[in-house]
């Protein structure tokens, strides 16, 4: 896919992107990353701890904004945007998978994962109800629809906040450590149901990771090294 | 908006115990509220009732007869100790009657005579006021009709009503008679035909009923009228109603309100007293539900910032807190409105006087609970909203990181 000659800008386009910290003291932490992502990409970022993985992972989510520098989506600009728009867009396009899978504990399974659909406006019952089940039953947790979250264990909490990210098919699903906190055994399942979503609805995965075996599975690894983007490769198709 | 309420009750809900406390709190300074205005404002609505059962509102006399400047204390009993020699007819009554009758906030004038005289009974005797009016215009200003206690309630022209304490104190009863003395050494001799109990010691002692033609044969002044006493369709209104009439007609008009102006201080102190008790109890309230938001707030950061990454609007976020607060005072105020109510229904039920009737009487009305549930709820909203605004303006990618 990286290869396609495409005049369409990229899904996903960083320019010279720039993050510090610290009012008096400035801190830069990224220092000028350059990067693009396409359509159905599957990228690892790895890094060591401190390089700035979770701070770059969150300039990408529209959730912070750079000190300096662009975030592209689908070409357009956003350092721009209001915060309602900026808002706005992060629901559209965005969906976030973090280590600790932040569900809302007061909602059942269900309300849950229909969460940004209903924040995209939709209000048709069935309509959603339908779409609950089968993100549901993707992630193979369709007994547990009318359960509270936070009966779940971990990593049925994980598939969840996974079938949430997906239910309103984002371009783009950013993941921060998903499996961070899951036994191994756990976090290749959690893994796989990535995977597959990625192969099946071709949604773009942005995967934050400290574990190797998962970053070999992944088709792109970026290295990220003290702010810097340190590597940047592809694995060879079909390896 | 929807999603805002549908999060805010799920919210409410999940820390359920948290929840029905706050609730509870806010029902508490709800029920205080109606309990303290109901017990007020029926104190209140019965001293004006006893002020006013046993005088008129508004009361004119001509100017010359009282001197002007003593108007301290009550006036009536300024005027027994004052007697007038001789007493004066106000010129043209009828076309004045008329004309106060024409004012827009009066219902009712009554027109008639009265002075004082003493009634002797063997060798007791004592000062009364005699007054002689119009029977129907009369009981439509003050209503004695219904509280005579023994008789009738209509003196003919040779009977005459008098309290029950004069009764006592001359230990006369309906049919005994009763000589009336003017100064003037006029005299008459009248059967009582009534007495009536006005729930005044002074009226019940001192006022004597006559016809209107024994009063005015009495006091010499046929065909004429010294006195109006007239009823007003907003009792609050009768001292601007009073100095209109006296800018009017030049004559000596007294309201109520001019006549027991202690009592209406004491009224008002009473109520502001009781308003600062309120707000008092509401800004406990409030902060109770402001201190119990900001704990959820802290306890939701996550969830918050997860919403907000999945693309939630801060104004939402904010919504979302003021209805916690909105449901809180809401909800409290429903049962503290039962629950004052009740108590105050108990109270009044216990507090009673040895003839049965309500000691301290309470005013519940639908007002009451209309002005306390939306005294709650904003209440509830405005504590809600510092709490709102601190979860609106939470960072998300703070939030998250938020162990
Ligand atoms: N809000 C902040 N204020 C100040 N410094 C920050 C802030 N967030 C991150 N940093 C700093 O930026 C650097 C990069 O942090 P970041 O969380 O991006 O690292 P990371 O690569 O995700 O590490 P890890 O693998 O441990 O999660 C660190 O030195 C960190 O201390
Ligand atoms: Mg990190």
């Amino acid at each position: 896919m990286p290869e396609v000659e495409d005049t369409s800008p990229p899904l996903l386009e960083l320019r010279d992107l720039r993050k510090s910290y610290g009012d008096k003291i400035k801190t830069e932490v990224l220092h000028g990353i350059n990067l693009s992502f396409g359509s159905g990409e599957f990228t690892a970022i790895i890094g060591p701890s401190g390089s700035g993985k979770s701070t770059l992972l969150n300039q990408i989510g529209l959730l912070d904004r750079p000190t300096s520098g662009s975030v592209l989506v689908q070409g357009k600009k956003t350092e721009d945007l209001s915060e309602e728009e900026l808002t706005t867009l992060r629901g559209r396009t965005l969906g976030f998978i973090f280590q600790f899978h932040h569900l809302i504990s007061a909602l059942t399974v269900t309300e849950n994962v229909l969460m940004p659909l209903w924040l995209s406006g939709l209000r048709d019952r069935e309509v959603a109800e339908k779409a609950a089940k089968e993100a549901l039953a993707h992630v193979g947790l369709e007994e547990k629809a009318h359960v509270r979250a936070d009966e779940l264990s971990g990593g049925q909490q994980q598939r969840v906040a996974i079938a949430r990210a997906l239910i309103h098919h984002p371009a783009i699903i950013l993941a921060d450590e998903p499996t961070g906190n899951l036994d191994s055994k756990t976090a290749d399942s959690v893994f796989s149901l990535m995977r597959r979503f990625n192969a099946e609805l071709g949604t773009t995965f942005l995967i934050v990771t400290h574990d190797p075996r998962m970053a070999e599975r992944c088709d792109r690894v970026i290295r990220i090294e003290d702010g810097v983007v340190a590597s940047d490769s592809w694995r060879p198709k079909g390896g | 908006m929807d999603l805002a309420w549908f999060l805010a009750l799920k919210f409410l809900k999940e820390y359920r115990a948290q929840s029905l406390l706050t609730i509870s709190a806010v029902a508490v300074g709800v029920s205080v509220m109606i309990f303290l205005s109901a017990l007020i404002s029926g104190l209140q609505g019965s001293l004006i009732r006893q002020t006013l059962g046993s005088q008129a509102h508004i009361t004119v006399q001509p100017a010359e007869e009282v001197a002007r400047p003593q108007l301290e204390g009550p006036g009536l009993m300024r005027r027994i100790e004052q007697p007038e020699q001789r007493f004066l007819s106000i010129e043209g009554w009828q076309s004045t009657s008329n004309r106060l009758r024409r004012d827009p906030g009066v219902v009712e004038v009554a027109a008639g005579v009265s002075g004082n005289a003493s009634a002797l009974r063997g060798s007791a005797e004592r000062p009364v006021i005699v007054y002689g009016f119009d029977p129907d215009e009369f009981n439509r200003v003050i209503d004695v009709r219904s509280r005579v206690v023994a008789g009738r309630h209509e003196p003919s022209g040779s009977e005459v009503l008098i309290g029950v304490e004069l009764a006592r104190d001359l230990g006369i009863g309906v049919g005994d008679q009763v000589r009336l003395r003017t100064q003037t050494a006029s005299e008459t001799l009248v059967t009582v035909a009534g007495l009536f109990d006005l729930g005044s010691q002074q009226v019940n002692q001192r006022w004597a009923i006559l016809s209107l033609r024994g009063a005015q044969s009495l006091l010499a002044l046929p065909g004429g009228a010294n006195i109006f006493f007239i009823r007003v369709h907003k009792i609050f209104d009768a001292e601007k109603i009073a100095q209109r009439m006296e800018a009017q007609t030049g004559l000596l008009v007294d309201s109520w309100m001019k006549t027991n102006q202690q009592l209406l201080v004491a009224l008002k102190s009473q109520s502001s007293s009781s308003y600062t008790i309120q707000f008092f109890v509401f800004l406990a309230v409030a902060m109770g539900i402001a201190s119990v938001l900001v704990v959820s707030v802290v306890q939701r950061t996550r969830e918050i910032g997860i919403l907000r990454a999945m693309g939630i609007k801060r104004s939402t976020i904010f919504m979302l807190f003021v209805m916690q607060g909105a449901v809180i005072g809401l909800s409290g105020s429903i049962v503290g409105a039962f629950m004052g109510s009740g108590l105050a229904s108990m109270f009044a039920r216990i507090a009673k006087a040895p003839d049965g009737s309500p000691t301290f009487p309470v005013d519940l009305t639908p007002n009451l609970f209309l002005a306390a549930a939306g005294a709650a709820t904003i209440t509830g909203m405005l504590a809600a909203a510092l709490p709102a605004r601190r979860a609106a303006r939470l960072d998300p990618v703070e939030a998250i990181r938020h162990a």
